[in-house]
């Protein structure tokens, strides 16, 4: 059968639908549940038919409107991107389906949440699919914006408080970004990531350049010590937003430094290029047990799930001493498990921390007072999301650390090995703290609301897909391999199609 | 001293003046001014350094990065100004309070 759409046309539509459905969600609030879902089918769908098109055809390249670079703007595709593509239109219909039934409750913010939330796919989506630092630029900033609006959502004293903290973190983030573009441009006169991977050459302005770019990156990503917005902000927001934030909107500026690495600054040698992966790993492992040890602290469950983020983001950072300046393959697509595995997980796990807020009116963790009787699905989804964060097989969190300790193995980096374990077994702890608590009945027995049932499966299939990842090894390996992300530049690939 | 020098010593001192104004002011307003400060600073940087060569007709698109980065920086400011104004009718406060996280 030939295809009605190519590749091309599904790279596209990952851009316009989220933000055409975003202005008609703006204009027609009383639609905007059923656009937004509909929307939401639509973006997986288009994901979809570009991961077939990938695994068929290769890598992609699309010249929008027909303007290549160095003029025009163009789009790229490669496995890396296609993976947290997917992992995005998973989280967001999951959330998209979720939103409706939370908000039947907050009327005044689900009219704002959907045009936000699809600016936030929108921005996502062309953040993975951009092939020119400026237009990241203005991705990363859309995304920023409308995340900080979005905690800003529940207008509470610390929601705000949280939110304003977020949003000025997040500026002056990508001002640093910003920065390293214009460095780049003057050093190398052009945006584009291809073209600047074969001009680009170790000196001042290189190194400039990814210091200022790494340091606004790490700011966005909440790496230990950058970390201190997340829990205020994470812990704030509703819970469909915390959902988001923790599980996509963090991606995002990993993926960019990830990218940014890999194409133009692992090759360049020199000191930095080899003290710059340690210092990273250093942090990464510090961020670890610091956050799951702040996590075990915790007296409010959505705090500890955003403190159990710092930790897990850490892990996303020992890839880099692991994978090393000759790329070593396995450690990166280590992390990338990671990733996709913390995006379905503590989606997963912060929509049920929402069930359990709905229902009780508060998220203490000491007082969940038998919910594990009496809403039994919604901790199924925290357990089965808890097991991918511990890292137990069958999970997609197993199947990230397992690679990850594999790599710290064979390089004898006992270290990192030994922070991996410890890790899982702080998780472990924080993941049974709660539902400790959740099978300990109080001394006053509790009245709940009701809880609808699409809050409660969307969150129990998403932390369904965290552990079904475990599985997907088949083809989501060599999905990853698509383009070579980890391997060659990416300008040697680009050419072959 | 070279033209592309002064530039990139005014714009590196506008990022520097703005920086630490960021870090250091608590009030909410001048925090917002200081990343506009910030904003001129590279955007002096990325119109000053754009390449020349001596008699030819001057690079465009650091302009128009420039112009996009403007149009950035004015959105953002006036989503920060909302959320500072809407910071101060809910606690009334104008700067940020340290300890959010423990309610």
């Amino acid at each position: 059968m030939p295809m009605l759409l190519n590749g091309a046309d599904w790279a596209t539509a990952l851009v316009f639908v989220p933000l055409l459905a975003a202005l008609a969600c703006f204009l027609v609030p009383r639609a905007a549940d059923w656009l937004g879902v509909l929307a939401a089918l639509l973006i997986l769908l288009a994901t979809l038919g570009l991961v077939q098109d990938l695994l068929s055809d290769g890598p992609l390249r699309v010249a929008v409107g027909g303007w290549g670079a160095p003029l025009g703007i163009d789009l790229w595709a490669d496995g890396l991107s296609a993976a947290l593509l997917l992992m995005t239109a998973l989280v967001g219909l999951g959330v998209s389906v979720y939103a409706p039934g939370y908000f039947a409750a907050h009327p005044q913010q689900q009219r704002w949440f959907w045009p936000l939330w699809l600016l936030l796919w929108t921005a996502l989506n062309g953040l993975y699919l951009s092939a020119d630092l400026f237009n990241l630029y203005v991705m990363l900033e859309v995304l920023g914006l409308s995340a900080a609006a979005l905690t800003a959502l529940s207008g509470s004293a610390t929601g705000l408080n949280a939110a304003m903290r977020y949003l000025l973190v997040s500026l002056l983030g990508s001002a640093a970004y910003l920065l390293g573009v214009a460095l780049l441009y003057h050093g190398y006169g052009t945006v584009d990531i291809a073209l600047l991977g074969q001009r680009i050459e170790a000196g001042a302005v290189a190194t400039t350049a990814l210091l200022v770019m790494a340091a606004g990156l790490l700011l966005k990503t909440a790496l230990l010590p950058f970390h201190f917005w997340l829990p205020p902000a994470h812990g704030s927001a509703p819970a469909p937003v915390s959902a988001l934030l923790s599980a996509l909107v963090i991606k995002a500026s990993f993926y960019l430094l990830l990218r940014l690495w890999l194409d133009l600054f692992s090759g360049l040698g020199g000191l930095l290029a080899a003290l710059l992966p340690e210092l990273l790993g250093l942090l990464g492992a510090a961020a670890v047990l610091w956050g799951s040890v702040q996590a075990l602290r915790q007296r409010r469950l959505k705090l500890l799930i955003a403190y159990s983020t710092v930790a897990q983001i850490g892990y996303l950072f020992l890839g880099f001493p692991l994978a090393g300046v000759q790329a070593e393959e396995v450690a990166w697509r280590a992390v990338l498990y990671l990733a996709l595995a913390h995006g379905l997980a503590k989606a997963a796990m912060f929509l049920s921390a929402g069930n359990l807020l709905q229902f009780a009116g508060h998220d203490r963790i000491a007082d969940l007072d038998r919910a594990v009787q009496r809403l039994p699905l919604t901790l199924t989804a925290f357990v089965l999301g808890g097991i991918s964060i511990m890292g137990l097989p069958p999970s997609g969190g197993f199947v990230g650390k397992w690679l990850l300790l594999e790599s710290a193995f064979t390089q004898g980096r006992w270290g990192f090995a030994i922070v991996v374990l410890l890790g899982g077994v702080l998780a472990a702890g924080y993941v049974f703290k709660v539902v400790g608590y959740a099978f300990t009945p109080t001394e006053i027995a509790q009245e709940g609301e009701a809880v609808p049932l699409r809050m409660q499966w969307s969150a129990l299939l998403l932390a369904f897909g965290a552990i079904l990842l475990g599985f997907s090894a088949p083809w989501l390996w060599p999905l990853l391999g698509v383009g070579d992300p980890f391997g060659l530049p990416i300008a040697e690939v680009g050419a072959a199609r | 001293m070279s033209s592309v020098l002064v530039f990139a010593l005014a714009g590196l001192g506008l990022i520097g003046l703005g920086l630490y104004g960021l870090l250091v002011q608590r009030h909410l307003l001048r925090k917002v001014l200081a990343f506009n400060v910030i904003s001129s600073g590279i955007f002096l940087l990325l119109a000053g350094l754009a390449r020349r060569a001596p008699g030819a007709e001057p690079d465009p698109v650091p302009q128009a990065m420039v112009l996009t980065g403007i149009v950035v920086a004015v959105a953002a400011t006036a989503l920060a100004l909302a959320m500072m104004l809407a910071l101060r009718s809910a606690t009334g406060r104008t700067r940020l309070e340290d300890h959010g996280d423990e309610d």
